[in-house]
């Protein structure tokens, strides 16, 4: 199996998919001529021509909205934000339209439509271009929202996302474009809805999506060697739906959880997950579930400060050494 | 045997109920079916019934006061029987809603043999703190959780502390053996879960109660002597014969031959004998396996080996579990009658004493018979009374008549 | 204020369409005048946008369309789905919220949709059909058909960033795409001249090279004549037109705003009334002998009984199911 980064892992979902189904199309800025402004979509202009791969205007209301209206005409669009960041300008059109057409016509007009790009926090891009706005989006019934962490998944669920007759918000990892993985070639999908164990372990259970599943295995690994703690890491993949069976069975296994994330503690994910931990597993837990997320303020610029803004390794040992009651 | 009176849920939603009227009064006699007394539920007046004979000797809670379900509202015992035990702890005043607080059921269920406690002094009243896990396991357990010290943040109880607690009879908690050839599991009815609810509640983890029977012994000792003469290598002792009698008697009765699994009962093709094995500083039960299909022979030949391996401790695991049914002998100790106790996820164990003469009056005069007392513990989520006694028959029968072992 | 274009003289080879786009705008307006009359009965809640005395825009426009051709307009769309062919029935019934209704209830007044006419929506935030009517001119363009989109919206709506990102991407691809916008005078309450810093919204097109044109929104035959002309250009290739049409509303915003008041006198109200499209077509018709008073009667009677039909038949129909409530989250 071929080792490539998570970016050519994207750029292959998107090529297979566009050459498997003609309705399949790119548009966004940046996405044609210049090659993408992460290469996600390099040299698709060539092979797929203007027609297939729309370079817009920095408008991504507009875009956006172009998009689900092209979706609702029998197309099926993959809408790329330079970074989700801006997406924040289009969420009317993701939320009141995308979202709700299906429910609002009454089952007649589904929006099939992909709406990706990178999220989460970088280095120093400061409080505008460094936040995880999964939550935002999972918020929304009609919506479905993907948080791929290595390069596989990337591909696979692109693929189901592309194929998924829903509107799907993929997440890209902005810092996970160069993270290197074993990619099946050709036809892999990954299903939306099933979170992965990512390290199987009995004594607590790390529950993580995208960029935190990295931190999260070095915090596994570190709490095996320094303290004996045998952690188990669940992927979460998809946001929406959530995989609760999944979740539920194994902190019912390991009696101790952990979830981390880089949005705000505050209606994250993660207290979602908690949720469905507290009704589905409440017999189950030796510790209350400790949450480890970014800061609760807007992204510093200084090194320094952006590093305690984020979750590390070392907070999620914390974190489990003292669900597990070692502290 | 006493029995307690409950409040009892009469309705699916019912937590409380309001004492009507006592239909009967302290010191009448009652059977198992009388209605007792009118309870107002949250959606009707029904009626509280007796689950036991005797008479009524204790009414806890009076004519219009209220008691949460589960509560101790009455005891019906024998005119005579100590019911001190049963009294202790429960309050003759409407009890107060801590009924649903950690602490509470300790103080309405008597512990019976409450664990001994690491280092913990009981609390009180004060309110236990207790991971959800640590709670349902000490449930499971049968453990007072005011007995467990707690050393998680604030004195939580958590798992680890409950780790370190026996539990009275661990039967939910139970590993299951592994599987004793083909079996049947069979869903538990309502009314099976019912009794199996209230008889572990009232009388622990495992609800015993104990039949007992007298066997002539006389045919089965002349058999054994002539097998002996006639067989030069191997000796079949009497052990042997009521391993074989046992599990043929089994394949009769399966409902004996089963197992307690919490949320069904397990009921056995096969039977695999434990033989209770006195060996230096504890006990342990060999598996006699198949022991229905096996001739005296074999089964004689595989108990010595197995025993001589038990008491060098020399037995694997797989050999000493696995059993579907259990004996205890200690006729060679010269015990005459006893009672053993269920060796879970087993529901049934013979407790076999020795073979003794005595006086019988035959045909108008007075000879000596040889006879032997065997005691059956049964749990009773499992075997009844009658289902028991069933089987123990056909258990005297075959041995007062050993040629029905060839049939 | 609107503008009187001088009626030209009809073509009485045409009779049959005028006497159709007649009976269209009659059956707009008596299906309008029964939801108001259902309205404040209670059997319709929440918001209820009527088109009393725009009528022609949506008739008139509506008239040169095909089968395959897409249309979006904003929440104030009865007219719009009755003229593209769906029964006073269903869209009665889900004014209703009933199960009959063509979103099963779930969508209302503000959200009627027809896949199978092409009537893609009521959508009830400002403008923001407009970006959604691109994309569907987008797709067409992209599948190399002749189909056309079209997007109606109130004037209000050119002052959000929506109609301008959508108006300059469609303007850049050339997409077979007609806006028309209903300008009534009033978002809600402002006047166009205290929210617009340019008067005629037409003008707007310069800022994107898209060919524009006003048009008399009152007269039927004018907002016909004008969409043909955009529909032409649309299916040749030649891209994208904006047409406004000067029309005025009757009534109040919804059906819960008052129909004059602070922000409009009652004068000036009925004033705009001496220009309803209905009676000055139906004038126009009879002057040139194209429409009889008895053929008029024997319409208005038909159109009444058609109304009150769609009414019995909301009020026969049940609710939705409450496994309704789940259904068509997701598609499969």
């Amino acid at each position: 199996m071929p080792t490539i980064t998570y970016r050519d892992a994207l750029n292959q979902a998107l090529r297979e998919e566009m050459q498997r189904d003609p309705d399949v199309f790119l548009m966004g800025e940046e996405v044609g001529v210049y090659q993408g402004a992460y290469k996600i979509s390099r040299d698709l202009l060539d092979e797929f021509t203007e027609r297939r791969v729309v370079d817009t205007p920095i408008t991504e209301l507009g875009f956006a909205g172009v998009g689900i209206g092209a979706a609702m005409a029998g197309l099926r669009p993959i809408v790329e934000f330079m970074t989700f960041n801006f997406a924040l300008l289009a969420l009317d059109q993701i939320v009141n339209s995308a979202a709700k057409m299906l429910y609002m016509s009454g089952g007649q007009i589904p929006v099939p439509i992909v709406f990706r790009g990178p999220g989460g926090p970088a280095l120093q891009l400061g409080a505008q271009h460094s936040q995880a706005l999964e939550a935002w989006f999972a918020h929304i019934p009609g919506l479905k929202v993907v948080a791929p962490a290595t390069p596989a998944d990337a591909k696979g669920l692109l693929k189901s996302s592309i194929r998924d007759n829903n509107p799907v918000v993929f997440i890209e990892g902005e810092m996970l474009y160069n993270m290197k993985g074993e990619v099946p070639e050709g036809e892999h999908l990954v299903p939306l809805g099933e979170a992965d164990v990512k390290r199987v372990g009995a004594d607590a259970t790390i529950i993580c999506h995208s960029k935190t599943v990295a931190p999260s295995l070095k915090a596994a690994e570190q709490l095996q060697s320094e303290h004996n703690i045998d952690c188990e890491v669940l992927d979460l993949r998809t946001i929406r739906p959530l995989d609760t069976e999944a979740i539920v069975a194994s902190v019912s296994k390991t009696n101790r959880c952990v979830i981390v994330e880089e949005g705000w503690l505050f209606c994250g994910v993660g207290a979602q997950v908690v949720d469905e931990i507290q009704r589905g597993a409440f017999d189950y837990l030796d510790a209350p579930v400790l949450r480890v997320t970014g800061a609760d303020v807007p992204m510093p610029y200084s090194k320094q400060l952006e590093r305690l803004a984020k979750p590390t390794p070392d907070k999620i040992v914390n974190a489990v050494r003292q669900v597990a009651y070692v502290d | 045997m006493a029995t307690k009176v409950v409040m009892e849920a009469l309705s699916p939603t019912m937590e409380e109920g309001r004492l009507i009227a006592w239909l009967k009064k302290q010191g009448d006699t009652v059977k198992s079916g009388d209605t007792l007394a009118e309870v107002e539920t949250d959606k009707a007046v029904m009626e509280l019934v007796a689950r036991g004979d005797g008479v009524v000797r204790e009414v806890l809670v009076q004519e219009g006061e209220t008691a949460d379900v589960g509560t101790l509202v009455a005891v019906i015992a024998q005119p005579d029987e100590d019911i001190a035990a049963l009294l202790e702890g429960a309050s003759k005043t409407a009890p107060k809603p801590a009924v649903k607080s950690e602490t509470a059921p300790a103080a309405v269920t008597p512990p019976t043999a409450a664990p001994s406690a690491p280092a913990a002094a009981p609390r009180g009243d004060h309110r236990v703190k207790v991971s959800p896990l640590a709670r349902r396991l000490a449930s499971e357990k049968g453990v007072d959780l005011a007995t467990v010290a707690g050393s998680g943040p604030g004195g939580r109880i958590i798992k680890k502390d409950l780790d370190a607690v026996p539990a009275i009879l661990a039967v939910a908690a139970v590993a299951v053996p592994a599987a004793a050839g083909g079996y049947e599991d069979v869903p538990l009815s309502q009314m099976r879960k019912t009794i199996a609810k209230r008889l572990a509640q009232s009388l622990g983890p495992v609800p015993h109660f104990f039949l007992t029977v007298e066997i002539d012994m006389e045919r089965t000792w002349d058999a054994r002597s002539a097998l002996n003469e006639l067989a030069d290598d191997v000796r079949i002792s009497f052990n042997d014969i009521i391993v074989k009698v046992t599990a043929t008697a089994l394949t009769k009765h399966r409902e004996c031959n089963a197992w307690w699994m919490g949320d069904h009962i397990r009921y056995f093709d096969e039977v695999h004998i434990s033989m209770a094995v006195a060996i230096e500083g504890g006990l342990i039960t060999p598996v006699v396996r198949n022991a229905h299909l096996k001739s005296l022979r074999e089964i004689a030949t595989e108990s010595r080996d197995l025993v001589e391996r038990a008491r060098n401790r020399k037995l694997a695991p797989e050999e000493y579990t696995g059993g579907t049914f259990s004996l205890s002998n200690l006729g060679m100790f010269d015990i005459e009658h006893f009672t053993a106790v269920i060796n879970p996820p087993e529901a049934g164990i013979l407790a076999v004493g020795r073979i003794v003469q005595e006086p019988v009056v035959q045909d108008g005069t007075v000879v000596p018979r040889r006879k032997m007392k065997v005691t059956m513990s049964c749990d009773h989520r499992v075997i009844d009374g009658a289902t028991g006694a069933r089987f123990l028959q056909t258990f005297r029968q075959m041995l007062e008549n050993p040629l029905t072992m060839v049939l | 204020m609107a503008q009187e274009t001088q009626a030209v003289e009809l073509d009485p080879s045409r009779t049959d369409l005028y006497r159709n786009l007649f009976r269209q705008m009659l059956l707009v307006r008596r299906f309008e005048e029964k939801a108001a009359e259902a309205y404040a009965l209670g059997h319709i809640g929440g918001f209820c946008h009527l088109y009393i005395g725009q009528e022609a825009v949506a008739v008139g426009s509506l008239a040169v369309l095909r089968e395959g051709d897409t249309i979006m307009a904003s929440y104030r769309e009865h007219a719009h789905a009755l003229t593209r062919g769906m029964s006073a029935r269903v869209v009665m019934a889900e004014l209703y919220g009933k199960t009959t209704g063509t979103s099963k209830g779930k969508g209302g007044s503000m959200h009627l949709f027809d896949s199978s006419l092409g009537f893609l929506g009521g959508h009830a935030i400002v403008g923001a059909q407009i970006p959604l009517a691109t994309g569907a001119a987008f797709a067409f363009k992209y599948k190399g058909s002749d189909q056309v989109s079209v997007c109606y919206f109130g004037e209000a709506a050119v002052n959000n960033g929506a109609f301008h990102e959508a108006l300059n991407m469609a303007a850049i691809w050339k997409l077979p795409v007609i806006y028309i916008c209903e300008n009534n005078r009033y978002g809600m309450g402002t006047a166009l001249e205290r929210a617009s810093a340019i008067y005629d919204i037409a003008q707007r097109a310069c800022s994107y090279e898209m060919l524009s044109e006003v048009v008399d929104g009152m007269d039927v035959i004018a907002v016909m004549e004008a969409t043909e002309r955009a529909v032409a250009r649309a299916r040749g290739g030649s891209g994208p037109t904006l047409i406004e049409a000067r029309t005025y509303r009757f009534m109040g915003h919804s059906m819960s705003d008052p129909i004059h008041g602070h922000y409009r006198s009652q004068e000036e109200v009925e004033e705009h009334k001496k220009r309803d499209p209905i009676p000055t077509f139906s004038e126009r018709l009879k002057r040139q002998e194209l429409l009889t008073q008895e053929e008029f009667d024997a319409m208005d009677a038909e159109i009444m009984a058609e109304v009150e039909d769609a009414m019995q038949f909301a009020e026969a129909s049940s609710a939705p199911d409450s496994e309704e409530l789940f259904t068509d989250v997701y598609a499969d």
